[in-house]
């Protein structure tokens, strides 16, 4: 490792440099400017592999400056092998502090999550998308899809939509749920859980998305509106769990299921690392759980 | 009881200290170095360099080195140190008939100026194991005959374009800007500068099954092999604050150009088309692969209809890049638990429902 560490020393502060960290501000500051539209940029190559986080590194990157807190997350949690990567990269690139706590971070890098804990105005988001585009799987052309998107022509998703309920009774997107943001752009939220698509809307913190390998940008401004697709006879819902968190006893956050051994013992976990230490930490304790005073002997 | 995946930070570095001594591999066993690879494995490097869009063959075989052999991840290597290079501009465009011609062939012609050279082939050997070589090679010094540095070889394709029977080559255009994808995100329609770029940067085998399909019917443009030569080639840089022509270096080329069948009309006269291939190093496999497929992208051009993969602008540049492509393929291996779940969810939320139906009534649900 310390190898690594001696290669980076000769790299600008977080990785990119300041033209590149430029191009990238200027394609953010236009996905500002037009919320939901897909900018493309001239991502790098950058080294960790493309589908792995570069769009939200390269967009991490540009906005980072000496004084930033960051925390990333993989699956909502801090410690997956790729999330730790990440943040290492930062570390070492740019000497920043970092943090699994969701309130001391100004920038949160996120994999396939939103934390639990309600944003705030000082943080921004950025989210690693592998594809921009939410029609890409109805439409898998490019030149068609954006003009699409330039006439705002979305009938093509409503079928889609429509066709999944008579099929199955119900929407078959679990994840990467599209929504429409500012009443305008429809907007693939990344896969995310159709479970935190609602924490998108009127949200106080800004939301960055970056695509590294399909070279496209694009943000959600603080306080946007934000709209998950439905209709008046299938209105969206977000998805339940049964259970509470076998760890912590919460009942309002993402479970992970995790399997305890071949005879189909099952328990469901917060996917959210932090927020399950923190219950636990004030004292609230799950079936499965043990008060947190004891675990720590 | 629940245990999380934590330890990931030690997993990781574990992993990169593991992979270090698997790379050694026994310790007994004289370690490889670069200049060997250089030497020996030359068309490794010259792939690498190619896809890894950097002519140096010390980090080409740097790279070959650190990722086990593994030629993408070496690719990706270069890649990854390229883009933190500064850019200063563009060379003056190459003159590959100035080339130090080390090999030149054509498929059009018995002879002509310059003749044909062989130079260093596959072609003609008899694919047999050299079990001797297992032990030690050391070949014969190749034979040599006397350069007459006078001689120039001519491009088949400018021989034939005499007689005003190919396509002329689009005229020079000096203050037209160079495109760039690594600098501006590709759009389409994509130019033939752009796409030349892409290719010449693509996957070797992505290039080589696209142009064998044109040569099965998919999209199929007829080919002869005009002209393949490979050499030394100057590259130059144009300094006007300086008033000076610099000279960076030379860098070793493959050029394929394609002839093939023809446009034409009542009131035009029929001529050949141009396929362009042009690779860093000794990779004729690719320079003729990306040949068939320049040639097969210009479909629109040409007045031809889109009916195949290989004609399809959009299909073939999004997914030649194997850099691209190999993350994103073994972006699998990331975890995928959270969406997994709620895929879950709703699987069983729909099997719970279809059962509550068959049991209120029976009959429905046959």
């Amino acid at each position: 490792m310390s190898r690594t560490a001696e290669n980076y020393r000769g790299y600008n502060f977080a990785y990119l440099d300041e033209q590149t960290k430029r191009m990238i501000r200027r394609a953010i500051l236009k996905a500002i400017a037009i919320p939901g539209y897909q900018v493309p940029f001239a991502s790098r190559e950058m080294p960790m592999p493309y589908g792995w986080g570069t769009g939200g590194v390269q967009v991490t990157a540009a906005i980072l400056g000496p004084s930033d807190v960051l925390k990333v997350i993989d699956q909502g949690a801090d410690d997956t092998t790729n999330a730790v990567s990440i943040r290492q990269f930062f570390e070492k690139t740019a000497g920043v502090e970092t943090t699994t706590e969701t309130e001391k971070a100004t920038v949160i890098q996120t994999r396939h999550r939103i934390p639990e804990a309600k944003l705030q105005g000082h943080q921004v988001l950025v989210y690693q998308v592998p594809i921009p585009e939410p029609l890409r799987f109805l439409e898998p052309r490019e030149t068609e899809t954006r003009t699409l998107h330039a006439l705002a022509e979305y009938g093509l998703m409503h079928v889609r939509l429509y066709e999944d309920i008579a099929q199955h009774g119900h929407i078959a997107k679990t994840y990467a749920y599209p929504v429409l943001v500012a009443d305008r752009y429809v907007m693939d939220p990344s896969p995310i859980p159709k479970f935190d698509n609602p924490k998108m809307d009127d949200c106080a913190a800004l939301q960055l998305f970056g695509a590294g390998r399909e070279k496209r940008i694009y943000a959600i401004p603080p306080y946007t509106k934000v709209v998950s697709l439905d209709f008046e006879d299938h209105p969206f819902e977000a998805t339940k769990f049964e259970q509470p968190c076998a760890l912590c006893g919460a009942t309002d956050s993402y479970l992970d299921e995790v399997i305890t051994d071949d005879q189909g013992g099952r328990m469901f976990v917060c996917s959210d690392t932090h927020h399950c230490e923190t219950r636990r930490c004030e004292g609230h304790v799950g079936h499965l759980g043990m008060p947190v005073t004891e675990a720590a002997e | 009881m629940y245990v999380a995946v934590k330890g990931g930070e030690r997993a990781i570095a574990n992993a990169h200290r593991l992979v270090e001594h698997e790379r050694r591999g026994d310790r007994n066993v004289p370690e490889l170095g670069t200049e060997q690879i250089e030497q020996q494995l030359s068309l490794a490097v010259d792939r690498v360099m190619s896809e890894g869009s950097l002519y140096d063959r010390g980090l080409a075989a740097l790279a070959i080195k650190q990722a086990r052999g593994d030629l993408i991840e070496a690719i990706f290597l270069i890649r990854a140190y390229r883009t933190t290079l500064p850019r200063f501009g563009f060379s003056v465009p190459l003159d590959t008939a100035d080339m130090a011609i080390r090999r030149r062939i054509s498929s059009t012609y018995k002879d002509l100026p310059g003749g044909q050279v062989l130079g260093p082939t596959f072609d003609y050997t008899h694919r047999l194991l050299d079990f001797a070589l297992a032990a030690e090679g050391n070949p014969a010094p190749p034979v040599t005959a006397p350069v007459d540095t006078a001689e120039r070889f001519p491009r088949v394709t400018d021989l034939i374009a005499q007689d005003d029977l190919i396509e002329r080559n689009p005229p020079e255009n000096p203050g037209q800007p160079v495109g760039d994808l690594t600098r501006e995100p590709l759009a389409f329609p994509a130019e033939r500068d752009l796409r030349l770029q892409n290719l010449a940067r693509g996957d070797e085998g992505f290039l080589l099954a696209l142009g064998y399909s044109t040569q099965r019917g998919y999209g199929r443009n007829h080919p002869f092999v005009g002209e393949i030569r490979m050499g030394e080639v100057e590259v130059e840089f144009d300094i006007p604050e300086l008033g000076l022509m610099a000279s960076l270096g030379e860098v070793t080329l493959t050029e394929c150009q394609m002839v093939n069948q023809f446009k034409g009309s009542l009131t035009e006269p029929a001529k050949f088309t141009r396929g362009y291939g042009l690779s860093f190093g000794h990779c004729e496999r690719r320079a003729m692969s990306m040949s068939l497929v320049d040639r097969a992208l210009r479909a629109d051009e040409l007045g031809e209809e889109r009916t195949s993969p290989a004609q399809d602008e959009e299909f073939v540049l999004s997914h030649s890049d194997n850099i691209q492509a190999t993350g994103f393929v073994e972006h699998l291996k990331l975890p995928h638990y959270v969406d997994f779940q709620a895929e879950l969810a709703l699987l069983r939320q729909m099997r719970r429902e279809l059962e509550t139906r068959a049991s209120t009534h029976p009959e429905a649900a046959e």
